[in-house]
């Protein structure tokens, strides 16, 4: 890998400056080349960073103009006619009882989710890190084996299964459906974290009379919450984020904003009043959660990699 | 940092050290503990496995026993054929352009002190849904310049370096001595040097003509060259104006390309200046004049980003956007990794940044953006939303990948059979990688 790059990286600069004679006006010259590539990395990363905003801002624009000038012109026009931007685009959306009550359901799915997979998986990790049974870590890569398991395998066989026991278009499925999947990373990721809590601590606090659960609750638990917050902040964007899954297993009454709004997509262009604010509501949740807990995010994100 | 999954354990590996029960458990408490887990774990994942792989060889009702007949269809159904192909080319392109620009941003942005605001812009992406993004980029890629920011930039920097001379609506009028030729016109005459040649057209409103043509000039004849005009010959109000000749009114087509062709063969080749008028080198004596199709262009609209050859790639640009951020900061992540002082050798041994970079950094680097760009593979297999929001009803096919045809095939097109052999084939590509993370995790849990 490195052997054969010759040709390319070796430029004129280190030859300037090491020829003897031209000493002063190398240096100046590598001053001046500093310089120059100082401001060219700037106007590069603010290029790119334009890059990475205009879309977002476009949507968001986007969904403050009406409909007449959505049609009329770009979202860019605002910025010569600024008094075009406007809230009703949101207040009708708001009124629309299918956006509103999907959006409680987006609430009512994702809440459950990720308390169920941080109490469930923090159990399972707590056991596999801490007590003794056969084959213990064997259990444990098992669990860590149904990390890659892409969703798409269990569609078809759990959409079955949950039409034969009454679970299909109910929010109850789809809840389970997620914790299910979110498991297998939840139990590596804080069997890893307990894993690493020290002996005497436990020790300390069985001496004191504590038992198992009450060891779990008052010691494990709060000891565990960087990777809790970690875990919890990623299980709760990916099931806030899914549609896919909620696509399948849920029907016009448990259906969440991303469903809700994936079937105005298609006649996207005549109803962009709905879509850029819809969208724009499902993105405001995420987007708080992100810069309130970009830590956290970052790790959970992290550690999750192999998800 | 070795893996990302590694750096989500807090703190250094701890020392060997005994992680025996403090408790003295017994084994009815740990199965309590275990349970919930395992049963979600094994109705809602294993059984899945296990039920796809044995569905996969039925037929499509489930009743009669298929054989490799769904595997076969793998290959021999269009919709999975091209599937797989986009599939190839998302696997290829996504996670090798996605983990390289997280590896730029990520050196890039160790230079300048508002790198975190940066990097926030960057990542911020990974936290919004698919669904929002594919809405964001079906805006982006709108097909309307005056609507969608993509082609708007596209045929901005289109108008700037293309020639801007077109008369999209000019066409002959009455009595002219040009007819249509290849969607441009030519005259029906050969030219003579000597002899002003006309070359008057109509049809081009007032406001599309070229800011800066001026007023037709009729052109003298020259000595051994060709001369003419080429010019709008039409004065409002009917019957005013002479019909063939320039009047005072009327404007020169400037820059309107003009060609002398014999025997089908281009020989010589102007444009007509600000008045309209042009000359051409004596050699193109007794050639026809033509003025090429480019001249009447209709205006350039821009790329059809969504139309069935760019879809794929328009819709890769945006899981890019979303996932580059991801990229980075587990890139950035193990460049704080890299010990400054080696950095600090090889600029002292002579090396200019480029061959710090290429020669230090990236060798350095390489067990974390291999891990990056498998990781984008594996969520590469996967990706449904995007494509399933962006992509036009009408190009939909083109851009068809694995994730979708799965969900067509099992929901809207009730064939589970296909479905549950495309769902083992999903597998099947992610097995190595399981294997893979239950390998390197052993050697950690026998501590």
């Amino acid at each position: 890998m490195t052997a054969s790059t010759g040709t390319t990286g070796t430029t004129g600069t280190t030859e300037t400056t090491g020829s003897a004679g031209a000493k002063g006006s190398g240096k100046r010259l590598e001053w001046i080349m500093e310089k120059l590539n100082g401001g060219l990395v700037r106007a590069f990363l603010i290029v790119v960073g334009l890059f990475w905003l205009v879309p977002t801002v476009g949507l968001l624009i986007s969904s403050l103009r009406s409909p007449e000038d959505m049609s009329a012109s770009g979202w860019w026009k605002v910025f010569s006619e600024p008094s075009q931007l406007t809230f009703d685009s949101y207040r009708t959306l708001l009124e629309n009882g299918d956006i509103t009550s999907s959006l409680v359901n987006t609430v009512l799915i994702t809440v459950p989710a990720t308390v169920l997979v941080v109490v469930i998986g923090a159990l399972a990790g707590y056991a596999f890190a801490w007590m003794e049974f056969p084959g213990r870590d064997w259990w444990f890569l098992g669990v860590v084996g149904l990390l890659v398991v892409p969703v798409q395998v269990a569609l078809i066989p759990i959409a079955e299964l949950f039409g034969k026991i009454g679970l299909f278009g109910n929010i109850l499925g789809v809840i389970l459906f997620h914790v299910g999947f979110g498991l297998p990373f939840a139990v590596f990721l804080l069997r890893n974290f307990f894993a690493e809590i020290p002996r005497e601590l436990l020790e300390a606090a069985r001496l004191d009379g504590a038992g198992e659960l009450r060891l779990f609750a008052r010691v494990v638990m709060p000891l565990g919450g960087p990777a809790i917050a970690s875990l919890g902040i990623f299980q709760f964007l990916w099931v806030w984020n899914d549609m896919l899954v909620a696509l399948v297993f849920t029907n016009a009454d448990s259906q969440p904003i991303t469903v809700a709004l994936q079937t105005q997509v298609r006649q996207f262009g005549n109803n962009i009043d709905v879509l850029a604010p819809g969208a724009f509501i499902s993105m405001v949740i995420p987007l708080a959660v992100f810069f309130a807990f970009q830590r956290q995010f970052v790790s959970g994100v992290m550690a999750g990699a192999v998800k | 940092m070795t893996t990302p999954a590694a750096a989500g354990a807090p703190g250094a590996p701890a020392p060997p050290r005994s992680r025996k029960s403090v408790t003295g458990t017994r084994r009815t408490v740990a199965a309590l503990f275990l349970l919930p887990a395992l049963v979600l774990l094994g109705a809602l994942v294993v059984y899945p496995i296990g039920y796809s792989v044995v569905r996969s060889f039925y037929d499509q009702s489930g009743d009669g026993f298929a054989g490799v007949d769904n595997y076969k269809s793998l290959f021999t159904d269009d919709g999975i054929r091209t599937a797989l192909k986009n599939n190839v080319i998302w696997v290829v392109f996504a996670p090798t352009v996605a983990t390289a620009l997280g590896l730029i941003f990520a050196v890039l942005t160790e230079r300048v002190r508002w790198g975190t605001a940066f990097k926030l812009v960057v990542f911020m992406p990974m936290a919004i849904s698919m669904l929002a993004a594919g809405i964001i980029f079906r805006l982006v890629y709108d097909q309307d310049p005056d609507k969608g920011v993509a082609n708007a930039v596209w045929v901005g920097v289109h108008d700037t370096f293309a020639e801007s001379s077109a008369f999209p609506k000019a066409h002959p009028g009455r009595d002219s001595p040009l007819r249509p030729e290849g969607g441009g016109f030519v005259t029906e005459t050969p030219v003579r040097v000597g002899v002003p040649v006309s070359l008057p057209l109509v049809g081009v409103a007032p406001d599309q003509m070229p800011g800066d043509a001026q007023k037709a000039v009729k052109a003298r004849p020259a000595q051994g060259e060709i001369t003419g005009t080429a010019w709008q010959d039409f004065t409002r109000g009917k019957g005013v104006g002479t019909l063939g000749a320039p009047d005072p009114s009327e404007l020169g087509y400037a820059g309107m390309r003009i060609e002398a062709v014999k025997d089908g063969e281009v020989v010589a080749s102007t444009k007509a200046s600000d008045d309209g008028t042009f000359t051409l080198p004596g050699k193109a004596d007794g050639a026809q004049l033509r003025l090429p199709a480019s001249n009447f262009k209709e205006a350039y609209n821009g790329l059809d980003w969504l139309g069935p050859s760019l879809v794929t790639p328009a819709i890769i640009g945006s899981y890019i956007w979303m996932w580059a951020g991801f990229a980075m900061v587990l890139i950035a992540a193990g460049l704080a990794g890299i010990p400054r002082e080696l950095l600090e050798a090889a600029r002292v041994d002579g090396a200019n940044e480029w061959q710090v970079f290429r020669r230090v950094t990236v060798p350095l680097l390489a067990p974390v953006l291999a891990v990056v760009a498998v990781t984008l593979m594996i969520n590469v297999l996967k990706v449904f939303d995007l494509v399933f929001i962006i992509a036009p009803g009408s190009s939909q096919d083109d851009a068809n990948v694995l994730a979708l045809e799965l969900y067509r095939k099992g929901f809207s097109e009730d064939q589970p059979g296909i479905a549950s052999a495309i769902a083992v084939f999903l597998l099947l590509l992610v097995i190595p990688v399981m294997w893979f993370n239950v390998r390197r995790l052993r050697r950690e849990v026998r501590r």
